[in-house]
């Protein structure tokens, strides 16, 4: 039985402009231990999904699944002190922002210690203790001084570890990391994730990494969900992916990475944006930016088809059988 | 690329059509606006409206009460004040002399806070820093305390209340202006118009102005209401309008002995002060939601 | 944190000399001629007025009065009034306790209704409370709170008879002033039944002196609290599993706290001016009566020592305002 395991999730917001389904019936299963990125665009859904796990997307949101279980329990079930017990202490996240993702007006240590307080019911020297192991785990030099620091007197790097800090205090089963290193400068990004994949590691817990950069999934993840405009359009274990997209859109995510654009003198990009939620094309959602869209693409939806190794929602994938002979 | 699948893009309607649809929206304005309208409309009709003169005294009824008491008649149909005077009539020409207030005190203010933040915003250095300092040391004064010095200064009377309440409010207008041109100067619009050579009363006037006009017409209407209220303060104070000018603050200075034998002649003046400046912050608050780029979703 | 304030108030000295200076133009503004209003007596015979206008320091240029002006406002010479021939600084302190009683318990009210009242309407936007609390507020915004006192007079103490018309004590008490706070003064000597009566006399007035202050916090508190529960830091509060009392409580109000105290601060301009309305309706014996009072009496002296001595109060209060907002604000307290 997977960790968490999400069938059909959809998530719609109310607007002036009417209902818009920000995600639009996922499927998502993480297993105990294991590392699952999830890639796409951003305004495809990847936060808004994570954010639904979590259980904070805002009133405006209806959230809708036919499964939605942590652990053998029904999320979907839970009332709201129930599943305050398991957000933050089970499950937790890490967020892009990490300077505005901490609340100024408290220190560091004491926004480290809530967790625990509320949670584990830890205090006093206790407490410190803990929160000057967790400042030390995740790599902040001198702790005992960090404590007392306000947010805004220490860099974005540093106070994206003491989010992680925070993430992992009570000993979490599963951390979703919503582009943990995006707003962070290029030296300090590889840091992070190296902290990131090895608290991982370590403490054997799942993870759920998004970014929209397949680099860094072709490093850590064991399985990748592509999503586009709301919706799964891939997934596929890592190898598998990074050896055979079927996706159009996943080919030119891969293209779109320098390693493998190697004597081109550009790289490729993909034109247009993600579809928003005025413009919304018919048949699949991909087919205005797709260079193999056919008529059929412009009409009808495709649906998620399973292969041998994994699912994609394409009516002419790559490196299909014909494509191979052909 | 497919282009012949890209859905219609909608035009993005009049700026104007959308801040009145914003302002349609909200129900709390459009009513500030009818209530305005409707003042304006009695306002300028009030010598037609009017059932009586306002300062015809009928000795034979004094402190007559409101038509649906039981003494009360169809000729005073809010009663009359201490002295036989129609409390109705005084109404509708308060309103009068109220809108009058209005518009005078903001066209006043308006335009010298205007010229004051233009001048500071334009030329900088040390006339702003002297025009600014005189605006932060207005207002430091309790705005209230500020006007009744003014009025004292100036003597009693309608106009030199106006005066007061003017100086008053000068500073909110030089600030917004001074802001709204500093912004506006460092834009690329502005420098290619000066590159081209226009002078700088032109620039102000015609590629500055228009574009600080959104919250200049909020301050402006919610300076209608900062205006009617001080004026009516003043009036109360016997430091505004004299008797017997139907001035609605003015009504209400020697209105605390009747409290009890009559009680008409104190309600009527205040409602009319609280509905009116009700309205016009109704308006402001509508008004400033809807052209408020950064509310805007 | 030294630098800080030293900077704040050394901000404020240009603007003191800017008020003194207009207080000292004040009295040669006012119609009449500045020794008659100055001396209070009409018709003086020329050898007279010579003498006065050496004695009052008239005969030197004008920049030599204003230099005497200001060093009599340093060490606290304000000029005496014409009416009573006290100074004016003595005369204002004898009356201020009564004032700043009124104002604080105004205050108080407006803090302890429009705080809760604006975060509760901020957390159930759009609700029926908050539609209520931003129309009443709104009014309370627009009210004359000269009609309002009125009003509030003919309900309760006219028709109820529940509260004092005016004043600020029964007749029946007489407490020596102390401290000049009658809620202090009348515990200090043990008189619980005057401390119950200046109690009475002090809640219409409070009502009425409290309601525009009322209404902004109200509406300030409810627009910091929604900018503030849109912030990431609560999206991450509420990631750690907390409850909302928490969440709220703690997180967004610590932060919401900063702009509203700072408007409850600004707000004691307000006070003050509103309290020349106040007092004069409820017979206070404050200073904002006094200063209406010495306009009708034309004490030009007493007025002009008056504005200044409640500017210099505004101006103290706005930098106190000023550095309470350092204290609660971390990234200014701890700015490198
Ligand atoms: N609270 C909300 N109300 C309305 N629309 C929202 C809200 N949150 C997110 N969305 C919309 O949902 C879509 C997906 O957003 P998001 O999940 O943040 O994308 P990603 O994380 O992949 O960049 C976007 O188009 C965004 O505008
Ligand atoms: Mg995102």
């Amino acid at each position: 039985m997977p960790l968490l395991d999400i069938q059909n999730l959809s998530v719609a917001f109310s607007t002036r402009a009417g209902t818009f389904r920000a995600v639009d019936g996922i499927d998502l299963q993480v297993d105990e231990g294991e590392v699952v990125g999830i890639v796409g665009e951003s305004g495809s859904g990847k936060s808004v999904t994570s954010l639904a796990v979590m259980g904070l997307i805002p009133s405006a949101g209806t959230v809708i699944a036919d499964r939605m279980s942590f652990a053998g329990t029904d999320l979907r079930t839970l009332s709201r002190s129930q599943r305050r017990r398991i957000t933050g202490k089970d499950v937790a996240m890490v967020f892009q922002e990490p300077m505005t993702s901490l609340n100024p007006c408290f220190t560091v240590g004491f926004q480290i210690g809530e967790s625990l307080k509320v949670h584990e019911g830890l205090s006093g020297r206790a407490l410190r203790h803990r929160t000057i192991e967790l400042l030390e785990q995740v790599g902040i030099p001198a702790p005992e001084s960090r404590l007392s620091a306000f947010p805004h007197q220490l860099s974005g790097g540093m106070n994206q570890r003491v989010m992680i800090a925070i993430a992992i205090a009570c000993n979490p089963r599963l951390l979703i990391a919503d582009e943990p290193t995006t707003a962070l400068d290029v030296t300090i990004q590889k840091q992070i994730l190296d902290l990131l994949v090895g608290l991982q590691r370590d403490r054997g817990m799942a993870l759920i990494l998004i970014t929209h950069d397949m680099g860094v999934v072709a490093e850590t993840a064991h399985r990748v969900v592509v999503m586009y405009a709301g919706q799964v359009a891939e997934t596929r274990s890592a190898t598998e992916l990074f050896e055979r997209p079927r996706h159009p859109y996943t080919g030119a995510l891969l293209d779109a990475l320098p390693e493998r654009a190697l004597g081109r003198r550009r790289l490729p990009t993909i034109p247009g944006v993600v579809p928003g939620i005025a413009d919304r094309p018919q048949g699949c959602l991909f087919n205005p930016r797709c260079p193999r869209a056919q008529d059929r693409c412009r009409a009808e939806r495709p649906a998620l088809l399973a292969d041998d190794a994994g699912r994609a929602r394409c009516f002419y994938p790559l490196n299909s059988q014909s494509e191979v002979t052909a | 690329m497919t282009t012949d699948v890209q859905p219609v893009a909608s035009r993005p309607p009049h700026p104007l059509a959308e801040t009145w649809y914003h302002f349609r929206q909200n129900h709390g304005a459009v009513l500030g606006l009818v209530v305005i309208t409707a003042i304006t409309i009695v306002a300028i009709l009030a010598d037609v409206i009017a059932p009586h003169s306002p300062i015809a005294q009928y000795r034979d009824s004094i402190l007559a009460p409101p038509v649906w008491h039981d003494a009360g008649s169809w000729r005073f149909i809010l009663g009359t004040d201490d002295i036989g005077r129609d409390m109705l009539s005084r109404l509708i020409h308060g309103a009068r002399l109220s809108m009058m207030i209005g518009v005078i005190v903001v066209t006043l203010s308006l335009a010298v806070g205007l010229g004051l933040g233009m001048v500071a915003g334009f030329f900088g250095g040390i006339t702003d820093v002297l025009v600014m300092r005189f605006m932060d040391i207005l207002l430091s004064l309790p705005s209230l305390l500020l006007a009744v010095v003014v009025a004292a200064i100036l003597g009693p009377g309608l106009f030199n209340a106006m005066l007061a309440v003017s100086v008053v409010v000068v500073p909110h207008y030089a600030r917004l202006t001074r802001a709204a041109v500093m912004a506006e100067m460092s834009k690329d619009y502005v420098i290619a118009s000066r590159v081209a050579g226009a002078g700088p009363l032109r620039l102000m006037l015609v590629v500055v102005l228009p574009n600080c006009a959104a919250p200049l017409i909020v301050q402006a209407t919610l300076g209608f209401s900062t205006a009617i209220l001080d004026a009516a303060a003043l009036g109360f104070l016997g430091l505004g309008a004299q008797p017997p000018t139907p001035e609605w603050g003015t009504m209400l200075a020697s209105s605390l002995q009747f409290l009890q034998r009559a009680p008409w002649v104190v309600t009527w003046p205040g409602v009319a002060i609280l509905v009116t400046v009700l309205a016009f912050n109704l308006l402001g608050d509508g008004l400033r939601d809807a052209l408020d780029p950064k509310l805007k979703r | 944190m030294l630098r800080f304030i030293l900077t704040r108030a050394s901000l404020l000295i240009p603007t003191f000399l800017g008020v003194t200076l207009l207080t000292f133009l004040l009295i040669r503004l006012v119609p009449g001629d500045p020794i008659e209003v100055r001396v209070g007596e009409r018709g003086i015979s020329p050898e007279r007025l010579a003498q006065f206008r050496h004695e009052l320091g008239l005969d030197q240029p004008l920049w030599k009065q204003f230099l005497d002006y200001i060093g009599g406002v340093l060490s606290g010479d304000l000029g005496t009034s014409l009416v009573t021939h006290n100074p004016v600084l003595q005369e204002f302190l004898t009356l201020f306790p009564a004032t700043i009683e009124l104002a604080f318990m105004a205050m108080l009210f407006a803090s302890v209704v429009g705080l809760p009242a604006g975060i509760v309407a901020a957390v159930k936007r759009g609700s029926w409370f908050d539609h209520g609390v931003m129309g009443l507020s709104l009014t309370g915004y627009s009210m004359p709170i000269f009609w309002w006192g009125l009003l509030l007079i003919l309900l309760f103490s006219v028709n109820l008879g529940w509260t004092p018309v005016s004043g600020r004590l029964d007749l029946l008490y007489y407490v020596e002033p102390v401290t000049g706070f009658m809620l202090i003064d009348t515990l200090l000597v043990g008189e619980y039944g005057a401390f119950w009566s200046a109690l009475e006399h002090l809640i219409l007035p409070t009502v009425v002196l409290g309601t525009i202050p009322l209404a902004v916090v109200a509406r300030m508190t409810r627009s910091a609290m929604l900018e503030v529960l849109g912030e990431d830091y609560i999206r991450t509060a509420r990631a750690k599993g907390l409850n909302s009392r928490r969440v709220v409580g703690l997180h967004a109000l610590r932060n919401a706290l900063i702009p509203v105290v700072t408007v409850i601060g600004l707000q004691v301009g307000t006070l003050l001016g509103g309290a020349i309305l106040t007092e004069t309706i409820f017979s206070w014996p404050g200073v904002g009566k006094w200063l209406i009072e010495s306009i009708n009496r034309r004490d030009y002296p007493a007025l002009q020592g008056g504005v200044l001595l409640i500017a210099s109060t505004v101006m103290a209060v706005n930098l106190l305002v000023d550095l309470l907002y350092g204290v609660l604000n971390p990234r200014i307290r701890h700015a490198r």
